[in-house]
């Protein structure tokens, strides 16, 4: 017997809460973009899913999204990671909770 | 059956290393984690038929992204040692709490609808040369403007982490410059595999 598609699902929820999970709790810049990074592919995993389950899989619309959100996320990454080395060469930590000079 | 047992496999197998990535205190095993996490999710993009998503996945997520991050881990390295300092942030609990809610508040509705408990059709594939052709036909659009973010993206990258001239502090300039020659390289990896031209013509100017 073949996975329901409501078992993608569930396991795509788990995926992306465990990625939020780990966005705002930890106080590293890098831990909480290793976090988006899994909610993104959360979401991919939900459009691959619903290619394969759903009625007109002839269409390729899920495949083509995920393409695309995968180079957003290689450009997202590098332009993230970026910051974060510039954040750390100027204030010498990337500790979340101390980089508050915005907070009033 | 097989089916079953190979979905659980790499269910767990994602999951267990997406948790370690998100809880571990090393950041580098995190980063290496979460590299395990993505080839977790690679396999699964296979198992559902797709298996140009799936190596894609493979190449940009554990090729690039998670070399880029162990370099992040790697130049960022000194501030987060020390066994005595937390790293989880103080409001935590909240944070927790709310990642349940949003679990709670997702999968409820997904198991308890009928429409979704569906098995899959027979046959759906994605064949290589299907993809290609509506990337060149129907998809050239969009194609064309992620060329263009791409590019955007990697002279962003280069000129967020290039250092300025007024501020210099000594050291560490031999390890930012050969740095940035890595990063050029990151943003292009899905370019050159659908559409290597773009990037070069962009560039020149």
């Amino acid at each position: 017997m073949n996975p329901l598609l409501s078992h993608y699902l569930v396991l795509s929820a788990l995926l992306f809460s465990v990625g939020f999970a780990g966005a705002v709790t930890r106080r590293s810049a890098i831990i909480a973009l290793i976090g988006l990074e899994l909610m993104l592919n959360a979401a991919n995993l939900n459009f691959i899913a619903f290619w394969r389950y759903g009625s007109n899989p002839q269409a390729l619309t899920g495949v083509m999204f995920v393409l695309f959100s995968i180079a957003m996320a290689a450009a997202e990454a590098a332009v993230g990671l970026a910051l974060v080395i510039s954040i750390y060469r100027q204030r010498k930590t990337i500790r979340l909770d101390n980089l508050d000079s915005l907070k009033g | 059956m097989l089916n079953e047992i190979t979905f659980y496999l790499t269910a767990i197998w994602t999951l267990v290393f997406a948790i370690a990535a998100m809880s571990l205190r090393q950041m580098v095993h995190c980063a290496l984690s979460a590299a395990a996490a993505f080839a977790g999710l690679a396999l699964i993009y296979l198992e559902l038929n797709a298996p140009f998503v799936g190596f894609a996945q493979l190449l940009v997520y554990v090729g690039a992204i998670a070399i880029l991050i162990v370099f992040a881990v790697l130049l960022t390295r000194g501030d987060e040692v020390g066994p005595n300092r937390s790293q989880a942030s103080p409001s935590w609990l909240a944070g927790l709490a709310v990642a349940l809610l949003v679990l709670g508040a997702i999968a409820l509705p997904i198991l308890s609808s009928p429409s979704l408990q569906k098995v899959a059709p027979p046959v759906a594939t994605a064949p290589v040369k299907r993809i290609g052709e509506e990337l060149m036909t129907r998809y050239v659009l969009p194609l064309e403007t992620v060329g263009v973010l791409l590019t955007a993206a990697m002279i962003g990258a280069v000129v967020i982490a290039l250092r300025e001239e007024s501020e210099k502090p000594a050291g560490q300039g031999t390890s930012l410059l050969s740095f940035n020659g890595g990063r050029t390289q990151r943003p292009a990896t899905p370019e050159t595999a659908a559409h290597p031209e773009t990037e070069e013509a962009v560039t020149l100017p």
